[in-house]
């Protein structure tokens, strides 16, 4: 049942509670892909504005706030760090303090090397303070997580943040700086996931630097690198014959981004969407069939075939590449498990990015 | 393998030519099986529902953060710990009522409850969304609904006119406990923001220390393997497990009389097979078999009876439990499958190490000596000597225990080690007395009977060991229970005191009845009472509000007190305690406590120690405008009221009639304290119950060692019959002899059972409960108990004395003519 959702919205939507077996949450959840009663509707045309978009909507079922960066050590090594939070209304109520709120928070944490991956998550009710987000001053937390804008804070560029989570194997604090302003995916931030109609609104910030320091079984690592968020909430992102998705987050040489992801579908086709970000920080929507995204090898974790390594083409663009996983068992071990790792690619374009692969 | 079945057929041969042998067995295997497993079934029983009360508490099974006052904190200490790193989730619980009864309210967290407090995740699964989101649900379990009248879906409202969610089943939970989510539960309280607790789940990472987050406003209590519940009632079970060894071991005496008659008995085929050309190993392996196959019958047949006994005593346990602990057990035996193979290996076990010699002999048997049947039971003085001394060991070790020991453990150990002491040494004190009867008499027929019953006694020391143990443990415990009883009911006429008692719905309620009372002439004195409960050194304690009276000085039970203590308490800074507390936080007369209360602590001194029984908590009396004064939150709803005799009944009428009070909050004098005496009774019925059964059982230990006997005696009792003596009165020479061994047996128990009591009221009671009782001696009630005895070997040989009576002259020539 769990296959039903995405990855995003399923580990936002149907993990925020966070208890017991999946199988039972999913079933519990199962309308969340075709019914969005009461909560407010994702629709063309609608103009998103800083700094209020950076805070919490309530009002939309889920959300997340959802940042990803591919770093280095002074020796070379290559690194990988996620932070997460993620929002869920268990209704359309947009009450936000006491208990009786019905937001839930989750957030997930990782860090991967080419020998390890550990992941950690977390869970809170909201109204309480033990979580939220803030758009002014920027600042996001769950427990001792906690993404939070620096002085000199820029609406347009959600920098400079500072960000931290700890568990018990790892733990990392980090800087995010950035020099130009977000960018909007899809068409102006609206970004279709079917083709029935099922959207969200979708932002980025793909330009981030990353400097800090990784604590990875007690030992401290000073790191270096490039951080990507991604900011999206909906009420009904997803079709309900919609399986799980991959989804990349792609460095390019020169400044040049681009965002890509394909919807699994129950009758084996898929929904392609994607947006190239040029140099010039300008965002173009790829047309659904421009895309080729397809797997080369798969990896077996915890008993499933996860696909790996990917063969990518975007013709228009004349983009030819195969990407290869930093650690092929990036495994999220949460609650709600997933494949999420740092990932390299070579071919016609060179460079790092990150895989989130749901539904497998 | 068929050899094998064969060699089986041929030994199960015996048990066919020897019914009452095989009887014999299988009653010592399915009675020390069925005891076992029902006291087994009982305590596990009662353990599961001390863990869905534990889990439910949120646990003692997890560790937590409590305010060191013990009462509410804000919530905002929560959300600094979880931002620090903790892995906390809150818990606020309180005591509600609901159509009258009180039950526990617990409001928690779902999505930060840690997985490990178990119940909780059951909670969860349920369907975290149903239980958080309006209008949330309120989990109660089957048992709690039931009593309450109530059905699922139903909202009943709480004491303080607001309404519970829907009742949601739930059966994981413990019986008297209301489930909801903790934002409801603030709401119910009227408590917002608040918590009780905070538990610790098992995350680990970096946190900042506990006092750089919360200061000295939260302290942290370490996980317990134990709950509160377990603690409390560990002498219970305890006393429960005791007895069940205790039969458990003396049906084990039965099985090894009856085993070993069996393989003495079966020597000669033994070496028939052996000369046949069956390997030692082979006849062992099947002899063990055989045994297993039998214990595996008789185990299946003492479980059923094991839980034929759990069923009938459940009851009486779980009303003990209640009335002791107020621990709430359902009424229903649900077992699991590890009970049953338990009860099959434990029979399996013991008829394995009851085996042990004869399987042993069988080893080392050496195939051509001459067929010596009887040699097993040839009394070995070097055994009697050494058994002689490894009871003085014992005696030993019970008195260095006695004299370093300082706790419930060290005190059963005193009485295991007396027991077994007493056990050992019983043949060597029978030998010793009947050595002397032989030294006292010239007499042929007297020396005779002396030297026989000697003779004898190796054979039946077994069984007379069980039965001084039996009996002395009935002395004991019958003189304990009977010592409680006496004071227990002098006690009561202390405490309760007042002729009728009235807890009242509300304060406003409380006010309204003493000013209607104030009206009525027949009413002498109206005495108002209030109750708060606090945390004293880790554990709860009551704090009894009593206001200044004649009544309270002139009877409430004081076990040592000031000259002036009342007066003292009346001032409000001074506090009667009960001998629990003074025994638990070693308390003497003068000292002083500090009472943890809402305004501050509050410091009162000791002024007297009175008698608290069947009180698991600790307890402080003041007075009950000082409690008032610093527990302000207090309810004021209870009241006693002195009424003339004759007019206790037209009084309780009015106020039903006014007032609408029903049975439960108000009563008479009567009636309290036959609820009491009621609950006292039931405490002990179990105990007793099993007492009767071991006694039973010890019994029928006599009876198959008598049985055992008979068949090898007639060797001894041809020769006499040969010389003259007629059948008729072999038979009162043997029924005299058995008799007069089981009477010295029981005089000596005597002794032994009042050591028993001392221990048992000295040691395990104070160690166990926290009281010391008066000993008393009962003269009449021991009387009784020899005479049970008495019966009890009386009708343990009246079968082998009657098939001597009627047995063939020719059976007793035969004697002459075998080779024995």
């Amino acid at each position: 049942m769990s296959a039903r959702l995405t990855r995003r919205s399923f580990a936002g939507g149907l993990a925020l509670v966070g208890l017991g077996a999946p199988h039972s949450w999913a079933q519990g959840f199962a309308g969340l892909g075709r019914d969005a009663d009461g909560f407010a509707s994702v629709v063309p045309g609608h103009t998103l504005t800083f700094p209020t978009d950076h805070g919490p909507h309530p009002q939309f079922r889920i959300e997340w706030w959802y940042l990803t960066a591919n770093l280095t050590d002074a020796a070379g090594n290559a690194y990988g760090a996620q932070w997460t939070l993620f929002r869920q209304a268990m209704a359309p109520n947009t009450q936000d303090s006491g208990w009786t709120t019905p937001q839930v928070w989750m957030g997930h944490a990782g860090v991967t090397s080419a020998t390890m991956h550990h992941a950690a998550e977390t869970f809170a009710r909201g109204g309480i303070g033990q979580a939220g987000v803030t758009a002014t001053p920027f600042r996001a937390w769950i427990d001792a997580w906690e993404m939070r804008g620096l002085d000199g804070f820029s609406d347009k560029n959600v920098a400079p943040l500072d960000v931290t989570a700890s568990a018990e194997s790892f733990d990392y604090r980090l800087r995010l700086d950035a020099q130009r302003p977000l960018v909007l995916q899809g068409d102006a931030g609206y970004s279709r996931k079917s083709e029935r109609g099922q959207a969200s609104y979708y932002y980025s910030q793909p330009y981030f630097t990353a400097s800090g320091t990784l604590t990875i079984d007690g030992r401290d690592i000073a790191v270096n690198g490039q951080a990507w968020m991604d900011r999206e909430y909906s009420s009904q992102p997803l079709a309900s014959d919609q399986t799980g998705w991959d989804w990349f987050s792609l460095h390019l040489p020169g400044d040049e981004k681009l965002m890509l992801f394909r919807l699994r579908q129950k009758d084996g086709s898929h929904y392609f969407a994607g947006n190239w970000i040029g140099a010039d920080g300008k965002s173009a929507q790829l047309a659904p069939d421009a895309i080729a995204m397809t797997p080369l090898a798969t990896t077996e974790i915890a008993g499933r075939k996860i696909p790996t390594s990917w063969r990518i083409a975007i013709a228009s663009r004349g983009l030819q590449i195969k990407t290869t996983p930093l650690n092929a068992q990036s495994w999220m071990a949460t609650k709600f498990a997933y494949w999420e790792g740092p990932v390299r690619f070579s071919g016609s374009h060179d460079g790092v990015g990150y895989l989130e692969m749901t539904g497998y | 393998m068929k050899r094998a079945l064969w060699i089986l057929a041929v030994l199960l041969s015996h048990w066919r030519r020897h019914p009452l042998q095989f009887a014999t067995l299988m009653i010592g295997l399915i009675a020390a099986t069925a005891l076992w497993s029902g006291v087994q079934a009982l305590n596990e029983q009662a353990r599961t529902s001390y863990d869905r009360a534990a889990a439910a508490f949120g646990g003692t099974r997890t560790p937590m953060l409590v305010s060191p006052s013990g009462g509410a904190f804000p919530q905002k200490l929560f959300v600094d710990l979880r931002r620090a790193g903790w892995p906390v989730s809150p818990v606020l619980e309180a005591r509600a009522q609901i159509e009258g009864r009180s039950v526990r309210l617990l409001g928690i967290e779902p999505v930060t409850m840690p997985s490990e407090a178990s119940a909780a995740a059951e909670i969860g699964t349920t369907s975290a969304q149903g239980f958080i989101a309006p209008p949330g649900q309120a989990l109660i379990s089957r048992e709690t609904m039931t009593e309450l009248g109530l059905r699922e879906g139903a909202t009943p409202t709480l004491g303080n006119g607001r309404a519970l969610p829907p009742l949601k089943l739930q059966s994981a939970l413990a019986p008297g406990v209301v489930v909801v989510d903790i934002g409801i539960a603030q709401t119910l309280l009227a408590m917002p923001d608040q918590v009780t607790r905070l538990l610790i789940g098992k995350a680990k990472g970096p946190r900042v220390s506990l006092e750089n987050v919360t200061g000295q406003q939260l302290r942290l209590v370490q996980l317990e393997s134990e709950t509160d519940l377990e603690r409390l009632t560990d002498s219970f079970h305890l006393n429960l497990t005791a007895f069940g060894l205790l039969s458990f071991f003396v049906g084990l005496f039965i099985v090894n009389s009856a085993i070993g008659l069996g393989f003495e008995q079966r020597l000669p085929m033994l070496r028939t097979l052996r000369a046949c050309g069956v390997s030692a190993r082979q006849l062992n392996i099947v002899l063990i078999l055989e045994l297993v196959t039998i214990a595996l019958m008789a185990g299946i047949i003492g479980l059923f009876c094991g839980y034929l006994i759990a069923a009938s005593l459940l009851p009486d346990v779980a009303a003990s439990l209640r009335g002791l602990y107020g621990a709430q057990i359902p009424g229903q035996l649900a077992l699991k499958p590890e009970w049953w193979l338990a009860g099959l290996a434990i029979s399996v076990l013991g008829a394995l190490l009851a085996a042990t010699s004869g399987l042993l002999k069988a080893v080392r048997l050496p195939l051509l000596a001459a067929a010596q049947p009887y040699a097993w039971q040839q009394a070995q003085h070097r055994w009697l000597r050494l058994q002689g001394i490894g009871a003085l060991l014992v005696f030993a070790a019970a008195a260095l225990v006695l004299w370093f020991g300082d706790s419930l453990i060290a005190g059963f150990t005193v009485l295991a080690a007396l027991l077994l002491g007493a056990a050992l040494a019983l043949p060597v004190l029978l030998g010793l007395v009947l050595a002397a009867g032989e030294r006292s008499t010239q007499r042929p027929i007297l020396t005779w009977f002396w030297a026989d019953s000697r003779l004898q006694l190796s054979g039946l020391s077994l069984a007379l060991m069980a039965l001084l143990l039996a009996l002395a443990v009935n002395v004991g415990v019958g003189t304990m229970v009977e010592s409680f009883s006496r004071t227990f009911v002098g006690w009561l006429d202390g405490r309760l005191s007042s002729e009728v008692y009235i807890n009242a719905a509300s304060d406003a309620q409380a006010s309204e009845i003493k000013d209607w009372l104030k009206q009525r002439s027949d009413v002498q004195t109206i005495l108002p009472g209030s109750r708060a409960e606090i945390q004293l050194g880790g554990a709860p304690v009551e704090i009894n509000g009593l206001p200044d009276h004649a009544t309270f000085r002139d009877r409430w039970p004081l076990l040592d007190a000031n000259r002036d203590a009342w007066d003292r308490v009346r001032d409000g800074n001074a506090a009667l305690i009960s001998e629990q507390l003074s025994r638990r936080m070693n308390l003497a007369i003068g000292q002083t406590i500090t009472v943890p209360t809402p305004d501050g602590p509050w410091t009162v001194q000791v002024a007297a120690i009175y008698a608290d029984y069947g009180n698991p908590k600790g307890q402080l009396a003041v007075n009950v405008d000082a409690l008032l004064k610093h527990f302000p939150e207090s309810p004021r709803t209870r009241m006693g009221l002195r009424v003339a005799p004759e007019n206790v009944s037209t009084v309780i009428d009015a106020i039903r009639t006014r007032f609408g009070l029903d049975g439960r909050n108000l009563a008479d004098q009567a009636s309290v304290k036959n609820e009491a005496l009621g609950v006292f009774g039931r405490t002990f019925a179990v105990t007793s119950a099993l007492n009767a059964f071991t006694l039973g059982v010890a019994g029928v230990a006599l009876l198959t060692s008598l049985l055992t006997l008979s068949n090898s005696r007639l060797p001894q009792l041809a020769p006499l019959w040969a010389i003259g003596l007629t059948r008729r009165r072999l038979a009162g020479i043997e029924l005299l002899k058995t008799m007069c061994v089981a009477l010295i047996t029981s005089l000596l128990a005597l002794p032994l059972g009042l050591l028993v009591a001392w221990c048992l009221i000295a040691i395990v009671n104070v160690k166990a409960f926290g009281w010391r009782l008066p000993f008393y001696i009962f003269p009449l009630q021991l009387i009784e108990l020899l005479g049970v005895a008495m019966l009890a070997a009386l009708l343990a040989s009246l079968l082998p004395i009657l098939r001597l009576l009627r047995m063939q002259p020719a059976e007793l020539v035969k004697v002459f003519a075998n080779e024995r």
